[in-house]
This record gives structure tokens, sequence and C-alpha cells, in this order.
């Protein structure tokens, strides 16, 4: 009937994604530019539900975009800010050409610089957002301090990050935020709850770095950049809702107070308004305040402790780790600035060292390893010290993270801390007996197994049927007669079984739909159980070979 | 020139330092002196203490000086191997030739020498800077004897002279070259052996001098030739560092010093220029910049907890990273660490398939613990995903795998259903194809693959009574007519209709009397089947009819009157397949005139006329009155193997080849209302329990699924289908298990046959 015809990829799916190269041709950048860009704005790509549609008709791989991800990127101030720079890096090489030296100064002198206050802004609209967002930006930040003047970034960058990483430290320090420490072979985690958002990051290893050759320093600036401003208004926002100055001075050393008056105002917030509930709620306002206190006692783990950490332990993540939980820390004056008080003091209780013995040692304190604390942290009680004296065998170092579900595994150590935190376990020694009585209900896990060895089970009693059967029948055939036997019948299996087969016979009826659906969920579980069961197995094949090493040692002395 | 001296001077030693040690050691020792000669030296060795600028410049001469001082000095400077040879022949070559001269040649330096000796030294030496050097050099009336030039000696290696004098006349070698042994007693008796040298352009031995060889020492230890050089004599400054009072130059200033330069205004004009339009900027300084870079402030002073994130709603925040478990700890429980065999599987591993990314470690204390390798890359991949994946919102659904399964009645309250195994009917050695119930329930009939057909009494699992039919057994049944005593067995080709001979012997007598009743027709037409009456021997085993087919048999049926039977003989695209017999009057009809497919089973309906057939893949059912097809079942299935009309006549049920069991609700579709997918090989044989709302099917697998399938009366219900029990007994023999199954005709009891010969009775 006439009208134009329509063309094909003019509307629908094709028309709301765009492939990068054409974004980026459309923001007129070059790819790295583009890249920037994208790191700032926070812009990802998408993936089309129709890729064929999307990609007019061709099945190439491409990278494709929301055509509005790439539309607001239009109007971005920064993009301008790019292009200047591109345009002073040209006249800097012309003048370098020239050797106009001068002229060389002037341009470094006023180089465009640009602000990323407003991206910030716009990427996250309130504190909170931020907040959550902040996981990254400071394990990036924590990874760049540690960086050496190597040329792989600006060194302004690495203090930048040094001074940022040491200011959030000291917030965490005096608000008391830091929930969890885990020692891992990549580094430290931590976990702080800062207004209520859980935040982990993860600290290196105090070591300088090889550099990859296959890692692009030019996308982790860029990050770092964005990260930096972030962290910058964090701390600052941080800083002020706890009525200080910012930014503060000196604090490297993680030994002083940021304000001594900071843990006044927190005592009294410890007191929870009480409003007039209903009935219901009761009950949940109990739990709740149960919890407060908990966690008030959590904070306080450490507090009128007095530690000394000696040189070969890391001190500034146990420095911030002990004083977060309330705690005195000093060290050699020799190691580091910020020592309050030293290795003499009478007043010691603790003195943290990781060599196997020392040679002098004072006797009104507890030498112990550095993993103490961080164990005594994570199960929120202190922990008694003769696992961790110098030169023992340390316990295993359990991450806080894991919260074992009903079917998991759990590793015996981690029952032995739930003990002690419900303080059933005074003795030390009730340890054994405990471990003992777990495997047997270990045992009762692999009832689900059972079940599905049961069928081939019933076969071989048929089996066993019929081959009585036979053997009666010859014996009839013979004339004989035997007595018969009475058989017990449990009448719990019994039932157990007849469960069992109404349930496979129900599993029988299943649509196709919901068959596969069931089969993947159950190959799930039993693929966790058969998981949990392989470390139950390992655990004790390691326990018992333990055991005959003790007692072949016992026997040979 | 003293320049040019100097340069001689310093060149020469490089030139001895050159020499090998032998060499020179060779050289130092020839010393071979006359008297007379010894005299003429030590003239001369006094001209070479005055000039020693002369003895180099003719040694120079002597040297062929076709070259020019550089090309030598090049030469000299190479301290290749090959260069070295001819540096040390020129060394040589030059200096005895043109110290030693012995007789006529220096007779006009020696009237020189006379002259000057009575002048100082120093008059000597500026005599020497004003007259010309070439004034005294000897090198052109130098006897030169050989005439060859500066050439490499070897190319008259071969020839009895290596030259030719300035006559032209050849000069010749010496006639007997010296051998080692010469050498040797030379070397022992001659104590100028060590400063003889052999001049090669003549082939004459030179001996040294003692100034000769002084000489010789000095320039080896690198000092100069003169002795009496001072290499340390003090510099004269010609232009210093120091400012002086007067100026270099006497020139007058120009005027363009005193005027303000052109140049310079313009450029100031260009910067002011550009400053006032604001291209350059004045410079900030260091803490400005620093400032303006780390300055932050409240920037959520005023924030707008609704304003949804900058762009659009789509966002998605980026997922956490995820938290390590146990074993990611320096000190894991010893469960996580990984045995070897692990180890090793993780590192054979596609580093993009590991379940982790690092392989889990134990340190026996912190202070062990080594940086990870990896931090960096993990945190660039980390940055990597952050701004390159395409991020999406998985909607995880939590299922409780519970609530999948289906509610269906609990089995207990279904009963009764067979649950167990009670009998055992052994007796065949063949695989058992087929059974079948006597309508009173009393008897059982089967037929094998050796040949026979075995009539059982229910109850006791006896065989009463075989019968040898001489071929595998394709197929029983049991008239459904209970006031009928017959039995209809496929074998081969032929259809027998036995009479058992069992029970009731008034049944058994009005059967015989029904079938000798018939009376043959008048006319007889063309007729497909032979029917031919038993006699003798076959009589006497029960055989009472035999109708011989075309066609192997397959598959024979009865009508529940009793009265109709039909045969099938599978032949594909034959119209030949099905055949309906009428027993009381002996007659046989073939119901299609075209084929359509190949037909697998056939089956009456219980109670109206109507006649199933199942094709490869579907189920047509005929009205055999109308004569025309009334419905086509699709069974999804592949192959269609068996199929059950239910007692009531709407529901029928099809095993297949391909597992299936496909249920039809004839008032529903033609579609299968149910499809149950119970068995895991092929299903063979299904069947109705003709009263209780059960089914069953057999399969390969080895199984019995019996299932509760109530029919409704009211047509709005749909038939409600719940497997009851599995029930297992026969073992499965050449990828064969159970061949058939029927149900007891009042009882709840169930028989299947199968390949391992056995019949059993499920109860």
């Amino acid at each position: 009937m006439g009208g134009v015809q329509k063309k094909k990829f003019d509307r629908g799916a094709a028309t709301n994604y765009i492939t990068r190269n054409r974004a980026r041709k459309k923001l007129q950048l070059s790819l790295a530019d583009f890249r920037r860009l994208c790191i700032l704005k926070g812009i990802y790509p998408h993936e089309p539900k129709h890729k064929k549609k999307v990609n007019r008709g061709s099945t190439a791989p491409r990278t494709f975009y929301l055509m509005k991800d790439i539309r607001f990127l239009l109007h971005e101030p920064i993009v301008g800010k790019f292009r200047e720079y591109k345009i002073f890096v040209r006249k800097l090489r012309k003048a370098y050409g020239k050797s106009e030296w001068s002229g060389v100064t002037r341009l470094k002198d006023n180089k465009p610089v640009y602000k990323l206050d407003h991206i910030i802004k716009e990427r996250y609209p309130t504190f909170i957002d931020a907040l959550r967002d902040v996981d990254d930006a400071l394990s990036m930040g924590f990874l760049f301090s540690t960086f050496a003047r190597t040329g792989k970034c600006h060194v302004q960058t690495i203090q930048l990050c040094r001074r940022l990483t040491v200011e959030w430290m000291n917030y965490v320090i005096t608000s008391r935020a830091l929930k969890k420490v885990f020692l891992s072979i990549k580094g430290i985690y931590y976990q702080a709850e800062v207004l209520g958002q859980t935040i982990t990051w993860l600290v290196p290893y105090q070591f300088s770095h090889d550099h990859p050759t296959d890692v692009d320093y030019r996308v982790m600036a860029t990050f770092t950049e964005m990260y930096t401003t972030l962290m910058g208004f964090i701390n600052f926002r941080l800083y002020s809702s706890l009525n200080l100055v910012y930014p503060p001075k000196k604090l490297s050393a993680l030994s002083s107070c940021l304000a001594r008056v900071v843990s006044s105002v927190e005592e009294d917030e410890a007191q929870m308004d009480h409003f007039p509930v209903e009935g219901e709620d009761v009950e949940q306002m109990e739990a709740r305040e149960k919890e407060h206190k908990e966690q008030e006692a959590q904070r306080r783990l450490f507090e009128g402790l007095k530690f000394f950490v000696n040189r070969e332990v890391p001190r500034e993540s146990l420095a911030f780790v002990l004083r977060c939980f309330g705690a005195q820390v000093s060290w050699d004056k020799s190691l580091c600035i910020g020592a309050a008080y030293d290795v003499t003091d009478e007043t010691i209780t603790h003195h943290i060292a990781d060599r196997p013995n020392m040679e002098k040692q004072y006797i009104n304190r507890y030498y112990i390893q550095p993993q103490w604390v961080y164990d005594s942290i994570n199960s929120k009680i202190c922990l008694p010290v003769e696992d961790y004296f110098l030169g023992v065998t340390l316990p295993p170092h359990l991450s806080p993270f894991v919260e074992e579900k009903e079917g998991d595994y759990v590793p015996p150590e981690k029952l032995r801390i739930m003990a002690l935190q419900r303080g059933e376990l005074t003795d030390f020694f009730s340890i054994l007996v405990q471990d003992e009585d777990e495997e047997d209900d270990e045992d009762d896990d692999d009832e689900d197994e059972e079940e599905e060895e049961e069928e081939e089970e019933e076969e071989e009693e048929e089996k066993e049927d019929e081959q009585n059967l036979k053997k009666m029948e010859t014996q009839r055939s013979q004339g004989k007669v035997t007595p018969g036997k009475v058989k017990k019948e449990d009448r719990g299996r019994l039932e157990q079984e007849e469960k069992a087969e109404e349930k496979r016979l129900a599993i029988m009826m299943m649509k196709k739909k919901e068959k596969y659906l069931y089969d993947k969920i159950m190959f799930g579980k039993k693929r966790k159980v058969r998981e949990a069961n392989k470390l139950t197995a390992k655990r004790k094949a390691h326990d018992d070979a333990s055991k005959t090493d003790k007692k072949k040692k016992a026997k040979k002395q | 020139m003293p320049t040019t001296s100097d340069q001689d001077a310093k060149v020469e030693p490089r030139a001895a330092m050159s020499k090998t040690p032998e060499k020179r050691s060779k050289t130092s020792e020839k010393r071979s002196k006359t008297p007379e000669k010894r005299r003429a030296e030590e003239e001369e060795d006094e001209e070479e203490e005055l000039l020693p600028v002369d003895v180099e410049g003719s040694s120079l001469a002597l040297e062929g000086s076709s070259d020019s001082e550089e090309s030598l000095f090049s030469g000299l400077e190479e301290s290749g191997s090959d260069s070295e040879e001819d540096d040390e022949d020129e060394e040589e070559e030059g200096v005895p030739g043109s110290a030693v001269d012995p007789d006529g040649g220096n007779s006009q330096e020696t009237v020189e020498e006379g002259e000057e000796r009575g002048m100082t030294e120093k008059e000597r030496a500026l005599l020497k800077d004003k007259t010309d050097e070439y004034d005294h050099d000897s090198s052109d009336e130098e006897d030169i004897r050989n005439t060859v030039g500066n050439i490499p000696m070897e190319w008259y290696k071969d020839f009895p002279h290596i030259g030719y004098d300035l006559d032209g006349k050849k000069i010749l070698k010496p006639i007997r070259n010296k051998d080692e042994l010469d050498d040797f007693l030379d070397k022992m008796e001659n104590p100028d052996y060590w400063r003889t040298v052999p001049d090669k352009q003549t082939g004459s031995e030179i001996v040294l001098t003692d100034d000769q060889v002084d000489l010789v020492h000095r320039l080896q230890r690198g000092q100069f030739g003169d002795v009496n050089f001072n290499q340390y004599q003090p510099t004269v400054e010609f232009f210093s560092g120091e400012v002086m009072i007067h100026p270099v130059t006497n020139r007058p200033e120009d005027k363009r010093s005193f005027i303000p330069s052109l140049i310079e205004k313009a450029k100031v004009s260009k910067l002011v220029h550009a400053i006032k339009m604001g291209w350059i900027r004045p410079r900030r300084s260091k803490e400005e910049r620093a400032e303006e870079a780390g300055r932050y402030y409240d920037l959520w002073a005023s924030e707008d907890p609704n304003a949804i994130l900058g762009r659009h709603k789509m966002h998605v925040p980026a997922p956490k990273l995820r938290l390590p478990g146990h074993e990611e700890s320096y000190n894991p429980p010893p469960e996580y660490l990984l045995s070897e065999e692990e180890r090793l599987a993780w590192e054979q591993l596609d580093p993009e398939d590991r379940k982790t990314t690092y392989l889990p470690r134990k340190f026996s204390c912190l202070r062990a613990v080594p940086s990870y390798s990896r931090f960096i890359h993990e945190r660039f991949e980390r940055c990597l995903d952050l701004y390159l994946c395409p991020r999406q919102r998985k909607m995880r659904v939590n299922v409780n795998p519970e609530d999948l399964i289906p509610k269906l009645p609990k089995p207990k309250d279904l009963q009764p259903f067979p649950t167990t195994q009670s009998l055992v009917y052994r007796g065949h050695t063949g695989l058992i194809r087929s059974i079948s119930v006597s309508p009173t329930g009393q008897w059982l009939l089967s037929g094998s693959d050796d040949g026979t057909v075995r009539f059982w009494e229910v109850v006791s699992s006896r065989c009463l009574k075989t019968v040898q039919v001489g071929g595998a057994v394709r197929s029983v049944a049991w008239n459904p007519n209970p006031a009928v005593c017959l039995v209809a067995v496929a074998v081969g080709c032929d259809v027998l209709l036995l009479c058992p001979s069992l029970g009731d012997r008034l049944l058994i007598g009005s059967t015989e009397q029904l079938l000798s009743s018939y009376q043959p027709p008048e006319e007889k037409g063309e007729e497909l089947v032979v029917w031919t009456t038993a006699e003798g021997e076959e009589h006497s085993q029960g055989v009472r009819l035999r109708l011989t087919h075309p066609k192997a048999v397959q598959q024979v049926v009865w009508h529940s009157k009793g009265d109709y039977l039909s045969s099938v003989m599978p032949q594909p695209s034959s119209h030949l397949q099905v055949l309906v017999h009428q027993v009381s009057r002996r007659r046989s009809q073939n119901p299609f005139r075209r084929s359509k497919g190949l037909v697998q089973c056939v089956s009456f309906h219980p109670l109206r006329p109507y006649f199933f057939v199942a094709t490869q893949r579907s189920v047509r059912v005929y009205n055999l009155i109308k004569q025309e097809m009334t419905k086509k079942l699709q069974a999804n299935s592949k192959w269609i193997s068996s199929m059950a009309v239910h007692p009531a006549g709407d529901n029928v049920i099809c095993g297949s080849y391909d597992c299936r069991l496909a249920w039809f609700d004839l008032d529903l579709s033609t579609k299968p209302y149910k499809m149950l997918r119970h068995h895991k090989k092929a299903v063979r044989g299904v069947a109705y329990h003709p009263s209780y709302p059960l089914f069953a099917s057999a399969s390969d697998d080895g199984s019995v699924i019996v299932c509760h399938g109530t029919v409704y009366n009211d047509l709005l219900q749909n038939p409600l289908i719940v497997p009851v029990k599995v029930l297992r007994g026969h073992t499965v023999t050449n990828d064969l298990g159970v061949l058939d199954v029927t149900f007891h005709p009042s009882q709840p009891w169930l028989f299947s046959c199968g390949a391992d010969a056995t019949i059993r009775l499920f109860t």
C-alpha cells in the first residue's frame, strides 16, 4: 500500500545500544581517553539480550554500551579538559623540540588540572552510597601507598594515598569501627562497620612489589585518581562527623589519639533510647539491646591492656588493630616515631614477638605471637594465651568471614572457639573429647547419601530374597523343612524406606522442566555434601596420622 | 718544527712496544762487530745523540718513504695481528738501516759532523731549527741496494733473488739459508747474536751498535729518543682565564649596543599580547597547585536521599569481591591444604578453570609469610572487571526442592496394588514373549521361544500342560469369553486355536461342540487364510484349528465377546497386515484396503465396535460398523511397542521403545494426556487391570512399574495417575528385561514374563 519502506535496525534494540568504537567516534575521543572517561564516570558495557539484533545482523563479538550512557557522557565537562591536556602535551613536545626551556617550565607550571568533585557527587548522590563503594578505593589506596618511587606512578599519588589511608585508619581507630581481621596469604583483610556499612579492604604485606609487565598502570592510575578524590571527601565527612578538623596533622605512627574528647562522647552514645513498644517487639528489642551490649564489649576487648610490639612484627597492622580495641601500644624507639613507652616498662601486659625464643624475658608479661591478637578479635574474646606462646605450634587461623550454614563443614577449631564464646569450655583439654562428639554428629549428615544408595540396596535385597526363595524351593522339592527364623523388623527403618519410595515415585511424576531444576538443585546440594565429607575425611586422616606420630614419639621416649 | 718531531718521537716507542718480546731479545742479541765498524758507529752514535730527529727522519725515509706520515700512524695505531708483523718488519728494517750505513754512505755526514764539532749544543739546536732538515737528510743518496720498494718481501719467496740493485741486476739471496742448527750455533758462539738483525730487503745481517740498542731500549720503555729532552718543561700559557686590564681588541663599541633591541621588543610585545589575551597565565606557586588539587570539603552537605544515581535507574552497582574463606589463611586448618594429587591437578588446570587463583599454603609463623606475587595482578583484574564487564542483575530463584515435588496421594491410600513378588513360574527354557490369563483367573498361559506353550495353575505355580507347537511362540491369547475354553497361539505363519482341556468339563464339552458344529458353506470364495482342522497327534495335544497365514504372525487378539480374533502380520507397505477372523464361521477378512504404515499391534474396543491399530508413531481408531477411521492418536514417540485399552474404553496407553508411556484420553484430545518417562529403557508391554484402577508397564530395564490410574465418570475430571510401585525381580538377559505383563482378571495381581525364562506373580 505504498509508504516508505521500513529500514532495518532503525528502531528497537539496535538503537538502544552502541558499540564501543562508534561510541568513541561519537565522543571524538581516543581510545585511551574514552577508557579514562568510562572509568571516571563508572560507565560499563551492557550485554544485550539479542546480540544479533543489536549487532545489525552480525554475530561478531563486540562490546556494547547503552546509548543512554554514551549520551550522558556527551556533555561531560571533563571531556573538554581531556582535550586541553592533549593540547598541553602537544605544546610541551613542541617546546622541547625547539629547546625553549623557559617555555617548557611555563607550560609545566600551567599544566591543566581537572577536578573530579562533580563526578563523585554525581556517582554517589548520598554519603552512604559513597561509603558502600569505598571497598575498592581503600584496597587500591593501600596498595598504592606501598609502592616505591619506581616511576610506576607519580610520587604525589603515592604520598596522597599514604596520607588518605592513614587518615582512614585513624578514623577507624577513633570510632572503634573495626570488626574483623584476617591474615591471608595475600595480605591482611580488615572489616569495619562504618555508619552501618560493612567495609572490607585488603592491605598487602609490607614488601616491595615486583611490578608485573602485563599490567596497564594507566588504568590503575586512573582508578586511583578517582578513588583518592572519593576517599578524601569521605574522610572529610567522617572526620567532621567526629567533630574533628580535617586534614589532621601528623598521624603516620598511629600512636596518638585524634582527640581525647571523642571517647567520652561515645560513652554517652552507648546508652540506647527506649521507646514504648508493643508486646511483640519487646523480644526483638531485647535481642537488639543484647547485641548492642555485645558489640560494646567487643569494642573494649583490649581495654586496659598494654602491648609492646617487637621489631619483627608488622607494626602498623598491629598498632592499628590493637588501638581499635582500646589497647595501648608501643614499640622500640628506633623502629618508628611515636613510641609511648619502653620495653622496660613494668606495666606492659603483653609482649608481641614473632621469634622462637627471647633471651631476656620479663616475668610479669605474656610473650605471645601476633596471631593471638587477630584470633581474639575475630572470636570477640581474649583467647587463652597458652596456645600462642613463643615457639608453640600455632592453632589454625580461621577466616572470620565464613558463616557456616547447616550442612557446611565446620572445622573443629571453630567449634572450639564457639564453645569458648559461650563460656562452656574453660578447660583446655576438654577439646579433644568435644572433637570426638562432633565426629558422631557428622555421621548423621551422611544420611542423605544413604537415600541415594537405598535404591541399590533394595535391589540387593530383592536379589537376596530371590536367593532365599530358590533355596526354599530346592529344600521343598527335597522334602526338607527348616525352621524359620524370626526376622526383626525395624519399624523406623521401614517407615523411612516407605517415605523414600514415596518420594522417588513422586519424583517420577514431575514435569520435565521441574525435574531439570530439581536435578540441578540436588546436584548442587550433593556436591556440597561431598565437599564437606571430603574435608571431614581429610581432617580425620590428618588427626589419625598426628595421633600415631605422637604415640610413636611417646614409645621412643 | 718541534711539533712534528714530537709526534715522531711519540709514535716510535709505540711501534717498539708492539714488538713481541722474543723478537726484541733477538734483535738485541745480534751483535757482530768489526773494529773499524765500531769506530764508525761511534761517530754515528754521537750524531744520533745530537740529532735524534734526523735519525727518525731517515728511518722514515728508509721505510719506503712513499707512505705519508699519517698512513704510517694509522698503520701503527692498529693493533691487529697482521699489521703488527708489518710494523715489526719496518722496525727491523728501519732502525738499523738508518743507523748503520757502514761505509761510504755516510761520508758526507761525517764531514758535517766535523764542522759542527766545535759548536755548543745550543748553537747546534738553533742551527737545526734554522737549517732545513732535508739539508742533511741522507735519504736521497742512501744506497738503496734493493729497488723493489716497500712491498711485502714474500712476493720474492719463490725466486732465487730478492730484488734488483740500482743497476738493475738481481740481488741474489744468500746461497745457503741458515737452518735451525746454524742458528743455534750462531747463538751459542756469536756474542753479538742478540744484536744482529736480518735485513729482509738485502738478505744481509746487520749488527746494532750500543747506541742503537740503547735507543731501542729507550723507545721500548716509552721514553723519548733524545736522552736530553726534558718532557716536563714548564708550559707557557698564551691565553688565560684571568681578566686583564686591557681589552683584547681596540675596536670601538657598535651603535647597536646602545639602542634597545628590536627583536627583543617584538618578543616582549608578543608576550604582553599573550598575557593580555589570557594565553599565558602567571605561573602558580607549588603550594597553590597542591592545594587546588587536594582540597576537600563536605561534598554531601546538601544530599538528596531521593536522588537517583546521576544517570538512570538501570545502573547496577558493582558487586563486592568475594570474602576469603579458611583456605586463604596463612595458617589454615590442615584439611584445607591440598594433597599432592590435588596440587598437581590444580597446576594442570587452565588458570581460568581453577577454583582458586592461589594454592593454599601453611606458614608456621607470621614472620615467614612472603609477599603475594599476584597482588597487583588481582587488583588490576578487579579494575578491569569494574570498567569492562557487562553487569546484569541475575534473579536467583530460591526454590525449595521439596516444593517442586508434586503432591500426590500416598500409595498407601491407593491400595490394593501388587507389592511383592510371591510366585515364580519356572519351566520354559527360552525367553517368554507372551502370557495370558484365563477369564476365570485360574490358569495362566505362556508362549516361549523354546517352541512350547505352557499352561500353569496360577495358585500353585505348577505347569499343568505343555504343548509343543514347533516354533517360537510370538503371542498367546486366552479367549475372554468365560463360556468358551479356547486359546489362540501365534506360531510362525500359523495361528493355532487350542483347547486346553482344563477346568470345568462342561465348559470343555461346550467348546468342543462349538468347534465341531461348524458347517462349511456351499460356495467357497478365495480365502486369504486357510482354516484346517487339526487331527491325530495334534488333536490329542489340544490343537483344534490351524489358521495358516501368508506371512509370519506377530500378535493375536481376541474380541471381548470371544468370537472374533485379529492377527497382525507386520510388513512394511503391505495392505495385508491385519486380519480379522471369525471362529464360529471360520472366516477371515482383511479390513484395510491400504497400508498406513507398519502395524505394531491391534486391539478391540472392549464395549463398542471400535478397532485400534497402532502403527509406528500413531494409533488409529476405526469404527468397524461404519468402516471408517474415527481418530488418529499422535503418540509423541518414535516407535510404539505395545498398547492397551482401558476396560471402560475411553483411555488408551501406549508403550514405546523410547522409554515412554503415553496415556491418551480419547474424549480429551488426540495428543497424549500424559507422557510418563518412568523407565530407563524401552517399554515392552503395557496392561490395564480389568477391574481395579491399575495399569502396569514392563520395560527392558527389568522393572515393572505399577501405576494407579483412576478414570472418572465425570468427563470434566481428568484421570488421576500416580505411580505406586516399582516391581523388580526379572534379571536382564541379553539386554532384554520384562517382555509382557498382564493383570489377574479379578485380583490385584500382576503377572510378568521376561527374557530370563520365568514368569512372576506379584501380589
